[in-house]
């Protein structure tokens, strides 16, 4: 099974029913099993923050939900996650590509990665960070801690956790 | 007429369905005239009324009710497309245009000068837009309601404010009592 597709199933084993995404390009092949699958509403965004407002009103409305985007979508909802997401106290699990890691070919991308712990530290934001493929394990787990807490939690997933971006 | 009117005329037709209030006064102000726990009030994040609607009448199948302003829509504009592109017949956005950001002072919007936000939602690919005056509000909402298409209403009023406090409810007793009255 590839990554992309445990990942969805765990979503789906976790009654995550709701997903609304962000592209990037490391999370491609895991938006296009978001969007094959049968038991998942997915509802692209145009903006993180408006997806974090979609998925509040789906959890509302008796939805598991999740948000798939990329850590510099943490500068964009900020205001989201605490007025919102914390205040109210929802559950989000958050997948991130966790982009300018190492084996980024884009040196803009490691100005916002430098921040994106410090960040959600700084915002109590329970934090995991999957840099081997094995680190997947964990993510049905996550999912459950998510759901108990009622907290919003990121997975940090990295170029090397991707497998890279090819011959540099 | 301004906010505050329409609110007071479109209560009693509000009371039996799914609320999402706009951040601000517009929540003060449904808040007072006719506290519902099937209202749900944004205390904070401008802008996502019509974003958290969404996701509840995609959830679900009993009718929602986004009550939006024109500054709050331009805040989250993209809003408009998502709305458009996935349809949900039991989702209705209505944008109360009075032209202004009433709850930091009237300060003019865009869509109180060129930008017509009717015509941007149009654009956007939503199939049924209608405009009415502050007086015809109730009537328009209770033909989409009726209508059970996904609509967005764009109701014209003047700007203006009443004097009223805040809302002190604690956030989690807003939602745990809106999701009952989703399950109800």
């Amino acid at each position: 099974m590839s990554i992309s597709r445990k990942l969805v199933e765990d979503f789906v084993a976790n009654d995550v029913s709701f997903i609304t995404t962000v592209p990037c390009k490391q999370l491609a092949g895991v938006i296009d099993e978001v969007e094959a699958h049968p038991d998942i509403l997915h509802i692209p965004a145009n903006k993180e923050d408006e997806g974090m407002g979609l998925c509040a009103g789906a959890f509302m409305g008796g939805k598991r939900p999740a948000i798939i985007m990329q850590n510099t979508a943490i500068g964009v909802t900020i205001n989201t996650l605490v007025t919102l997401t914390q205040f109210y106290r929802m559950p989000l699990p958050m997948l991130i590509s966790y982009r300018g890691e190492l084996r980024e070919p884009v040196a803009c991308q490691v100005e916002m990665a430098v921040h994106t712990k410090a960040l959600l530290s700084q915002l109590n934001i329970p934090t995991y960070h999957f840099h081997r493929e094995a680190d997947a394990e964990e993510f049905d787990t996550i999912l459950k801690y998510t759901f108990m807490c009622n907290k919003p939690v990121a997975i940090l997933t990295d170029a090397s956790f991707w497998g890279g971006y090819g011959d540099q | 007429m301004i906010r505050s009117d329409i609110l007071k005329d479109i209560a009693p037709i509000l009371r039996d369905h799914l609320v999402i209030c706009n951040i601000g006064l517009p929540s003060q102000e449904l808040h007072m005239i006719d506290d519902q726990p099937s209202n749900f009030y944004m205390l904070g994040t401008m802008g996502l009324a019509s974003s958290i609607g969404l996701g509840v009448a995609l959830a679900q199948d009993k009718t929602v009710i986004s009550i939006d302003g024109d500054g709050s829509v331009l805040t989250n504009l993209g809003t408009l497309p998502t709305i458009a592109n996935n349809v949900a017949d039991n989702f209705i956005l209505l944008i109360i245009d009075n032209g202004s950001y009433g709850s930091t002072g009237d300060q003019p919007t865009y869509a109180g000068r060129k930008t017509k936000l009717e015509n941007v939602a149009r654009a956007c690919g939503c199939d049924t837009v209608v405009t009415c005056a502050a007086e015809e509000t109730g009537e328009a909402l209770q033909a989409a309601i009726d209508a059970r298409k996904m609509t967005v209403i764009v109701a014209k009023c003047e700007s203006g404010n009443i004097k009223l406090p805040v809302i002190t409810k604690d956030p989690v007793v807003i939602r745990e009592r809106f999701m009952k009255a989703v399950m109800a």
